[in-house]
């Protein structure tokens, strides 16, 4: 009884994994905005309007130059979308974040108004990596927001294990590290250990404003704002947290997975 | 409590006077506090406030049943104390966090340890209770665990299977996240407040905000104070589907973890559909709320949350129909009712060892002065319990958002807030889903804040899922650590 009921039940859902990336990606929540366009040829002169609003001082315009957006820093609050007189810093809608060189974060002059996109990884790391990927997870001072929608790809909605993609308990059966948090003090011996135990070739990805630049708590006495001040880092995927899909598209990317864009 | 109570009496998310919080010798203090203790008060915080090179100690109470709260301290000093833990253990973690932080030394305190600091490279480079015997083993876990979780440390005594003791030794995610208040509030305070811990943002952020508008002497609009009870039920809807998923995925038993892993992101998507961000960061501010629920928004959240909850009630019904479910989880992990209330036990572990203590309840405030959930209770104190509770949690939150979705007030979003009053104390608590989040704030001569105090229900739950591990096998302690889901980094600020 109990089991038919389940069975049924099931068959009726059908089979609730997305289609993407075949098929489209799903839509972003309408407020959620995208990634950030900052267009600094459209500031007014002397204006700085946007610097002071930032929470985690992730804008700058020093003496004589253009504002300087640093997108690893957002942590996408929008406060200087909406406090721009000229609409030089605007939102794009789009899911698609990561880099692998952390100023390709940095948006503001001419040519680099937008995230200059993650490029797949070498050749041999491809072929090593490319069909099956174990990462270790772990947190360093992480809220729990980052973990939660890392979490989230492996539900049904996602099935990342679809892409080889996996989660794995010890460092020694990996291929790389997934790094959230801005690196509390208490954590760095940990991330350090957990680093070394991974055996090389191996990756390291860095999750959420926190991991790329100390989020919220930049600056703080107690963090080492972000991961690559103790490991080096490949991949930066930027937000607070960042969008499941944010997440997916750059394991994704830097994977050689992507068909196109 | 009765009249007579030395203590100075205030209502949840108001603020007194400085100078109206009596202040006694601390002998004096603990005596008070022990006393109210025993009438059935609450530890709601105990924290110091440093004046000049002496520490003021406060306390603030809750009498759950008087819907009130009250607050004294101590005059200033500098030493020793008689430790309260002596004869009320729900101080103990509060006691050594004063003398980690101040320097206090609490006179007769059992086990007197750092809670957070670290300690050469690590938190957990202490001391641990250590049971002896040739049958005796120790297994240490952490920090960093098998899944994609938080880091802590977990040491155990064990017999055989048996645990005999479980410490816990957290620390690890230390932010700073208290002493970057001094002073504040600051630019970053927001956003701060908002990841004290990631999971319960709607929860911190409403308590921040609340105590910004009591320090003013001021409310936040009525459409704001609504749309905060929303987000708040929402935050709890998509929590406890989270953990009843885990805990059937902490059994095998799939059906159940599929469909709860996936409907969590439902309702983290409603939370996205009413701010941009799936964990409600945005949306509450000090003085009000940033973004609005338009009628056609509201309507498409109905029409959205009505097949979640449905689904989520099918899920959970497999759950609870399946014999081999109940089993796993009947008579493990078992916090009795007396140890709840003696330690603090907080949230859905307190109401799953039958204590009725929700704060929405007990210390209405904001919007829930005018709309109420009933309070879900179970007595057992076990697994079974915990899980029940919050299964009969999503449903009361399921019904609340459909009332209230249904009857918006009108009004502003966002109101006039005044500089916060100088010299002046304020308390909020707010029912997150794990439990009673505790902010209390107090302003300096310029209105800025002189201290800050969080308290994440975690901070009194961590003792409690030590408790129900005592004389259980090992091998459950994954099933009960879900069962309380705990915040690592809410501990550690």
């Amino acid at each position: 009884m109990f089991v038919l009921d389940t069975i049924a039940h099931r068959l009726k859902r059908g089979c609730e994994t997305m289609a993407y990336p075949a098929g489209p990606a799903p839509a972003l929540p309408d407020r959620h905005g995208g990634a950030l366009k900052v267009e600094a040829s459209k500031c007014a002169d002397g204006c700085n309007v946007c610097v002071p609003v930032c929470p985690t001082q992730a804008i700058t315009r020093p003496e004589g130059k253009p504002v300087a957006l640093d997108l690893g820093r957002c942590i996408f609050c929008a406060a200087c979308v909406e406090a721009c007189p000229t609409k030089a810093i605007t939102q794009t809608g789009d899911h698609r974040m990561a880099v692998r060189r952390r100023e390709d974060l940095v948006l503001g002059q001419a040519g680099e108004e937008q995230v200059r996109l993650a490029a797949a990884l070498d050749e041999k790391l491809r072929k090593l990596f490319g069909r099956s990927l174990r990462l270790r997870q772990v947190s360093a001072g992480g809220c729990n927001a980052c973990e939660a929608d890392v979490n989230v790809l492996g539900t049904i909605g996602w099935d990342l294990s679809r892409f080889g993609i996996q989660f794995v308990a010890s460092p020694r059966h990996a291929d790389g590290l997934l790094i959230t948090g801005p690196v509390s003090k208490g954590m760095e011996l940990a991330l350090k250990k957990t680093y070394d135990a991974v055996p090389p070739p191996k990756i390291v990805i860095a999750v959420g404003a926190c991991a790329i630049a100390g989020g919220p708590f930049v600056g703080h006495a107690q963090v080492r704002d972000g991961a690559a001040a103790i490991v080096p880092v490949d991949l930066f995927i930027p937000g607070c947290p960042p969008h499941p899909l944010t997440i997916l598209d750059g394991l994704l990317r830097v994977l050689g997975r992507l068909e196109k864009g | 409590m009765s009249a007579s109570t030395p203590f100075a009496l205030l209502a949840n998310a108001t603020s007194i006077p400085w100078a109206e919080v009596p202040a006694w010798p601390v002998a004096e203090l603990v005596r008070a506090t022990a006393e109210e203790l025993n009438r059935g008060g609450r530890l709601c915080a105990w924290f110091g406030v440093p004046e000049g090179e002496a520490t003021c100690l406060v306390a603030v109470l809750a009498f759950d049943a008087d819907n009130t709260l009250a607050v004294g301290r101590s005059l200033p000093f500098t030493g020793n104390y008689p430790a309260l833990t002596a004869t009320h253990s729900q101080a103990h973690l509060f006691e050594r966090e004063v003398w980690e932080q101040h320097g206090l030394t609490p006179e007769g305190h059992p086990w007197l340890k750092p809670v957070r600091r670290t300690n050469g490279d690590a938190p957990a480079n202490g001391e641990f209770f250590r049971v002896d015997g040739r049958e005796v083993h120790e297994v240490a876990v952490g920090p960093v665990h098998a899944g994609v979780i938080e880091p802590g440390h977990f040491r155990f005594q064990c017999a055989g299977e048996e645990v005999l003791h479980l410490e816990i030794a957290l620390g690890y995610q230390h932010r700073g996240a208290e002493t970057a208040l001094a002073g504040g509030p600051h630019r970053a305070t927001m956003s701060q407040m908002e990841t004290v811990a990631g999971d319960t943002t709607v929860a911190h952020a409403t308590a921040h905000a609340t105590i910004m508008e009591a320090l003013a002497g001021t409310e936040a609009p009525l459409r704001a104070q609504w749309l905060r009870a929303i987000a708040l039920e929402l935050e709890r809807l998509a929590n406890h589907t989270g953990d009843m998923g885990a805990l059937a995925g902490d059994v095998a038993f799939l059906p159940t973890q599929s469909a709860c892993g996936k409907l969590r992101g439902d309702y983290l998507n409603l939370t996205a559909l009413l701010c941009g961000n799936r964990f409600g960061r945005g949306l509450v501010r000090p003085g009000g709320c940033r973004h609005d629920l338009e009628p056609a928004r509201a309507v498409q959240m109905l029409e959205r949350l009505a097949p979640a909850l449905a689904d989520t009630e099918q899920a959970v019904a497999w759950f609870w129909d399946a014999a081999s479910v109940r089993a796993r989880f009947e008579n493990v992990g078992t916090v009795f009712a007396a140890q709840a209330a003696e330690i603090g036990l907080v949230g859905p572990a307190a109401r799953a060892c039958g204590l009725v203590r929700d704060v929405r309840y007990d210390h209405p405030a904001g919007w829930h002065r005018f709309a109420q959930a009933p309070v879900a209770v179970w007595p057992g104190g076990d697994v079974f319990a915990r899980a029940r509770v919050r299964s009969l949690e999503i449903q009361r939150s399921g019904d609340f958002l459909r009332e209230q979705l249904a009857t918006p007030p009108e009004g502003e979003l966002h109101g006039e807030l005044p500089p916060p009053s100088p010299d002046m104390l304020a308390v909020t608590l707010v029912e997150g889903w794990r439990g009673e989040v505790c902010h209390v704030a107090l302003t300096d001569a310029a209105g800025r804040f002189r201290r800050y105090k969080l308290v994440d229900p975690s901070f009194h739950n961590w003792t409690g899922l030590a408790l129900a591990l005592r004389g259980t096998a090992i091998s459950d302690f994954p099933i009960c650590n879900k069962s309380f889901n705990l915040s690592y980094c809410g501990f550690d600020l």
